[in-house]
């Protein structure tokens, strides 16, 4: 029997993966942009989308169906074939990085060895499709957005990569799959041991994304769209496809590395195994409040509709309950870890993604020199200094054998002191150049 | 390209183009030209070396109007240049038209209009400071302006059935008693007020990236704003204290106690902090305004055709944007001669040039912003 499910796993299992992204990261990436609104929505004391479906439900599969349906605009002047392929490029670069993600234990396409190398550098190539799309657009402004994106994509894949590397130091491997086998051995996530390394990447990582605070490439304020400024219809609706594909990597990136991946909180400490059961509480809160909204819908067919997600939800609870009721070593038990791995490794990418449109909601743009010097001036130097500051920790547990608990702890003091002083140097350095710009 | 020659206007020292230089054509169609503004930026890189500002895209002859309407049929006309503040524009007009005819609106109708003319400033600020900021990339502080806005626009609408072009005054007093309740709502409005616009400064004032996008930017010296005529907020962020409410008062601005906020440095932080101080200002004279508004008749003496004697006459208030002045000369009949208008955006506007050169192109859109320029006004 076992055998048997080894082979689906190892041979279908990715293959019906790969599918699964194909098919269904568009429809993933529409409700990511469904749930944008709603949290905008929420923070600007309005309702958001709400006519499409019950609560704006289906909005994303209209806004799809609207995109397809565009007339796809080629500007007279521009360069046909690089305008027509550019989108692609981002996309298929988007796409490609998700392979080697482990969305809990069961979910993942291929366990490279390389697996984190492999993203970092594959995810880079989306660039080139901004680049080469805000240069044949033949606009200025889709060139001073390809302009910025080009500068500001190079500065920051420095800062996010130091940051990794922090982490990869803890956890020894490039595998997304032994990274977070790390971290359970470890006992806490590395987030908690490079907090610093972990604060690197959440910045450079929204900048990486083309996300406000550091939206330049697209400002709209100033560039009208930047690189998409052309653009119209499904191949617009490709770039906003790769922008959260992206957001998505990076989420995954950070959730493997800095926040345990698919591992529960306090996954080692038994105290905490009522945990367990998050899950379908959730779940069954979610689907309840559904029914209960069901009367409220205007129309028969949204009642239909929501009271369908509704029972979706409970019924998602209930398979998540499942394994937690059956008796142990049978095997709806073993699935335990494949289906509640998958459950908490997509909540933490959630909450990392609503940590960018909290941030993005909150936060007026950075100008570009801005941009600039805090990517080179604050950012890279930190990550540096980060990255001695993991290496002098692990060498003060492995060779001088102190504790975890004193050498972690010293080191990341040590970090967040230089963090400080470059911070108040920087300052410093822009008020005497206030100064002499004054004088 | 080498050959290719491009003039450029403003840039009369060189009018070709350096090898490294593109002209950006901002507008008329652009997310934050604040209506059909169109600027043509001369760059170097994405540094401003030379601007030159476009505009009459939304120019529709309201000066020559005026000389075939009658004095009265007029007045609508002048909400619709800026349109954000029509009842300060309607304000300027009515007591230009009735300085001309040598009467003066009874006090109930002055202080009532001075209450709405300071409630329309405020809805005037909260919609610069929403777009302004919505310009800068905050996105959030907009809906919060809007929402204040809204009631304000709900008290309009409650006196005289109209939110944007409100039409409120006529000349010689008021077109509309007061409702009931006018000072209910106005106190309903104002108590939180001045707790919301600490909100809207808690996501802004102090933020790092809100201080580094607007402080040191556009700077605009006293001597420079005085030279360029610039007034309302963009004169006195750069330290003029100069406010026509204080200098030569009209309506009922005497009876009431208020500060005029001053800036320093004249940069896009101070206009903003002036502003946001100009608001609480105002919320304290519409406090002041409501607790006793006299009685009497809304309307002097004029009579159903209005027929100023012939002469010429000046009269200027302190609109949200600055000083707006009406100049009419009248030849005796029931026709202005001529209806000259000074809009404060366009004279605000004059000083952009001067403002944004060697700044980014990031920062066009900061000191438009800062600016407070209606389209309807800089064009009429």
């Amino acid at each position: 029997m076992h055998a048997v499910i080894n082979f689906v796993i190892s041979i279908w299992v990715p293959l019906v993966c790969m599918l699964l992204i194909v098919a269904v990261l568009p429809l993933v990436a529409g409700y990511i942009v469904l749930m944008e609104r709603k949290v905008m929505a929420d923070m600007q004391a309005r309702l958001g989308p709400m006519r499409v479906g019950p609560h704006g439900l289906l909005q994303p599969i209209a806004d799809a169906v609207k995109l397809l349906l565009k007339e796809d605009i080629i500007p007279e002047e521009a360069d046909k074939a690089i305008f027509w392929f550019a989108p692609l490029i981002s996309v298929t670069a988007g796409m490609l990085a998700i392979s080697p993600l482990a969305v809990g234990p069961w979910f993942q396409i291929a366990d490279l060895n390389v697996g984190l190398l492999f993203i970092v550098g594959i995810s880079a190539l989306g660039i080139f499709g901004i680049v080469l799309g805000g240069w044949s657009s033949n606009s200025h402004y889709s060139l001073l957005g390809a302009l910025r994106s080009a500068a500001q994509l190079v500065s920051y894949e420095t800062a996010a990569g130091m940051a990794l590397v922090g982490g990869l130091m803890l956890a020894g491997t490039l595998s997304t799959r032994e990274i977070i086998a790390a971290q359970s051995d470890y006992g806490v996530w590395f987030v908690f041991a490079a907090p610093v390394g972990f604060f690197i990447y959440v910045v450079a990582s929204i900048a990486e994304t083309n996300r406000a605070p550091f939206d330049l490439p697209e400002a709209e304020s100033e560039l009208v769209a930047g690189y998409m400024t052309e653009y119209s219809g499904f191949r617009w609706a490709l770039y906003f496809l790769a922008e959260y594909t992206n957001m998505v990597v990076v989420a995954s990136i950070a959730t493997t590395l800095f926040l345990g991946g698919w591992l529960r909180p306090f996954a080692g400490t038994p105290a905490f195994n009522f945990l367990d059961y998050l899950p379908t509480v959730l779940m069954f809160v979610v689907g309840g409040y559904c029914f209960y909204r069901v009367p409220k819908q205007p129309v028969q067919i949204q009642k239909t509709v929501l009271a369908a997600v509704g029972l979706g939800i409970i019924v998602a609870g209930a398979i998540l309950a499942a394994p937690l009721l059956a008796p142990s070593g049978s095997l709806l038990a073993s699935a335990k870890p494949g289906l509640h791995g998958g459950f908490w490794f997509v909540l933490k990418v959630g909450s990392y993604i609503y940590l960018f449109m909290w941030l993005r909601f909150t936060f007026p743009r950075y100008r570009f020199d801005q941009l600039m010097r805090l990517g080179w001036q604050f950012l890279i130097p930190l990550s540096i200094v980060n990255v001695m500051g993991i290496g002098l920790a692990l060498v003060l547990h492995r060779q001088f054998g102190w504790s975890h608990w004193t050498a972690f702890p010293l080191t990341i003091l040590l970090t967040l002191a230089a963090a400080g002083w470059l911070g108040w140097a920087g300052d410093k350095k822009e008020r005497e150049q206030a100064v002499a710009g004054e004088a | 390209m080498a050959d290719q020659r491009i003039p450029f206007a403003t840039h009369a020292e060189s009018t070709v183009l350096g090898a490294d230089e593109i002209i950006l054509n901002m507008g008329p169609q652009h997310p934050s030209t604040h209506g059909v503004l169109r600027v043509k930026l001369r760059l170097d890189g994405e540094k401003v070396i030379g601007s030159e500002c476009v505009i009459g895209y939304l120019h529709r002859g309201v000066e020559k109007i005026a000389e075939h309407r009658s004095y009265t049929q007029f007045a609508p006309y002048v909400d619709r240049m800026d349109y954000v503040a029509a009842v300060s524009n309607g304000l300027g007009y009515c007591e230009a038209v009735e300085k001309l005819m040598g009467v003066e609106a009874p006090l109930r109708a002055r202080v009532i209009r001075t209450l709405l003319t300071e409630l329309q400033r405020i809805a005037s600020h909260l919609f610069w400071l929403g777009t302004h900021a919505l310009d800068i990339g905050a996105l959030t502080p907009l809906f919060y302006c809007l929402r204040e806005r809204e009631e304000i626009l709900k008290i309009f609408e409650k006196y005289c059935g109209a939110r944007l072009t409100t039409h409120a005054f006529r000349i010689g007093g008021l077109q509309y008693e007061a409702y009931d309740e006018l000072e209910k709502d106005v106190e309903r409005f104002c108590q939180p007020f001045d707790k919301r616009v600490d909100e809207y400064e808690s996501l802004l004032t102090e933020n790092r990236i809100w201080v580094g996008r607007t402080k040191g930017i556009g700077i605009l010296t006293a001597k420079e704003a005085i030279d360029y005529a610039a007034s309302g907020p963009v004169i006195r962020a750069s330290g003029v204290k100069w406010d026509i409410r204080k200098a030569m008062p009209y309506a009922a601005y005497d009876l009431y106690k208020f500060e005029i906020p001053v800036g320093k440095n004249g940069d896009t932080y101070d206009r903003y902090i002036v502003r946001l101080e100009e608001m609480r200002q105002s919320r304290l004279i519409c406090l002041q305004a409501i607790e006793n508004i006299p009685t009497g008749p809304i309307l002097g003496k004029v009579g159903k055709v209005l027929k100023p004697p012939p002469g010429e006459v000046y009269h200027a208030i302190e609109a949200p944007k600055g000083e707006l002045g009406y100049y009419i000369v009248s030849d005796g009949t029931t026709q202005p001669y001529r209806v000259r208008i000074r809009p404060p955006s366009l004279i605000n506007l004059e000083a952009f040039d001067k403002m944004i050169r060697g700044h980014l192109v990031a920062d066009v859109v900061a000191i438009i912003g800062t600016l407070d320029i209606v389209l309807g006004e800089v064009d009429r």
